[in-house]
């Protein structure tokens, strides 16, 4: 998935304010560059679906083909089709990302639940997106990550519900520079953002250690 | 710190779960009948076993579904994990292991 791409224009979009607004500049200027490099970055605004239905039933089939891609049945799955990535939050629960306006997937994922049971909400505003990219940053969530990140048991397309510090986030890994996206929420995220400066204030000093 | 299997989503760390209590007490079939003492004793009222308990924990930080654990209060190993709708495994208790051992003439 690339930067979102919405576009704000006039009105009321134009107004909202991200929940790490205050901190883009303290994010930008903590950037590391080089061998032992990460960066922070927020991206406000994704488009976030939340998904219950039962996994068999005929209504996931049409979630299904509305989506253009299964839904991932296993604990770290997600699957992928054009804006949209689905990540595995539950046995019948699944979080819907995606590029696309939030309105319009909300209401096409509701057409195909139809009346059967299950839900389909529009969570956008719940949570936001934390990118944490570059050589160092396994290291850095491996301070206050409970889950084993080494490639031999996390990687890219993987995403699961676990904690970095204090903080209940999803937690996706998108490639293998590594760049790892965190959903934190909105309440959350700024002290899960200076926790995550804090955390990458020493990438910046001279390695006197021997790296492995 | 406990490492408990989640049915769903695999071991994790104790502090992504929350406690629930004693597993398997059933709400009672007819409530309305009930002397205020039983209601204490649905209410109130848990075994508190040395050896093997089944409890109720809940993924809370992580797939946020309740499940059950059958763990030994004793040396805190958890011997067995279980979905609501699976039966309590059947585990061997320390005392059945010597009463085996006792039958098959070993252990004097
Ligand atoms: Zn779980």
């Amino acid at each position: 998935m690339a930067e979102p791409t919405i576009d704000a224009g006039a009105g009321p979009v134009a107004l909202r304010r991200s929940p790490l607004a205050h901190l883009a500049e303290r994010m930008r200027a903590a950037a590391v560059t080089g061998a032992r490099g990460v960066t922070l970055t927020e991206w406000p605004f994704l488009t976030m679906v939340n998904l219950r239905v039962a996994p068999a039933s005929e209504a996931a089939a049409r979630i299904e083909k509305t989506l253009r891609t299964p839904l991932p049945r296993e604990c770290g799955r997600t699957t992928t089709s054009g804006p949209h990535t689905v990540a595995w939050l539950g046995p019948d629960e699944w979080l819907v990302l995606s590029q696309a306006e939030s309105t319009a997937v909300t209401a096409e994922l509701r057409a195909a639940l139809g009346g059967d049971p299950g839900s389909v909400v529009d969570v956008s505003a719940n949570r936001t997106t934390l990118e944490l990219s570059g050589p160092a940053a396994r290291q850095v969530l491996e301070k206050g990550c409970p889950l084993d990140l080494h490639p031999r048991s996390f990687a890219p397309g993987r995403a699961v519900s676990t904690t970095v510090g204090p903080v209940a986030v999803l937690l996706w890994q998108v490639d293998d520079t590594p760049t790892y996206r965190l959903f934190p929420r909105s309440s959350f995220a700024d002290y899960l953002a200076r926790w995550l400066l804090d955390a990458m204030s020493e990438y910046r000093g001279p390695v006197n250690v021997i790296e492995c | 710190m406990l490492l408990i299997s989640c049915p769903w989503c695999g071991p994790r760390d104790e502090t992504e779960y929350h406690y629930g209590g004693q597993a398997h007490v059933p709400y009672p079939e007819t409530p309305a009948d009930l002397t205020d003492e039983q209601w204490a004793e649905y209410v109130f009222y848990r075994d508190n076993p040395k050896g093997h308990f089944a409890e109720r924990w809940m993924h809370s930080l992580g797939c946020r579904r309740w499940f059950n654990v059958l763990r030994d209060t004793v040396s805190y190993d958890v011997l067995a994990v279980y979905r609501l709708d699976e039966p309590r495994p059947e585990l061997p208790t320390l005392r059945d292991l010597h009463q085996t051992a006792e039958a098959a003439g070993g252990n004097r």
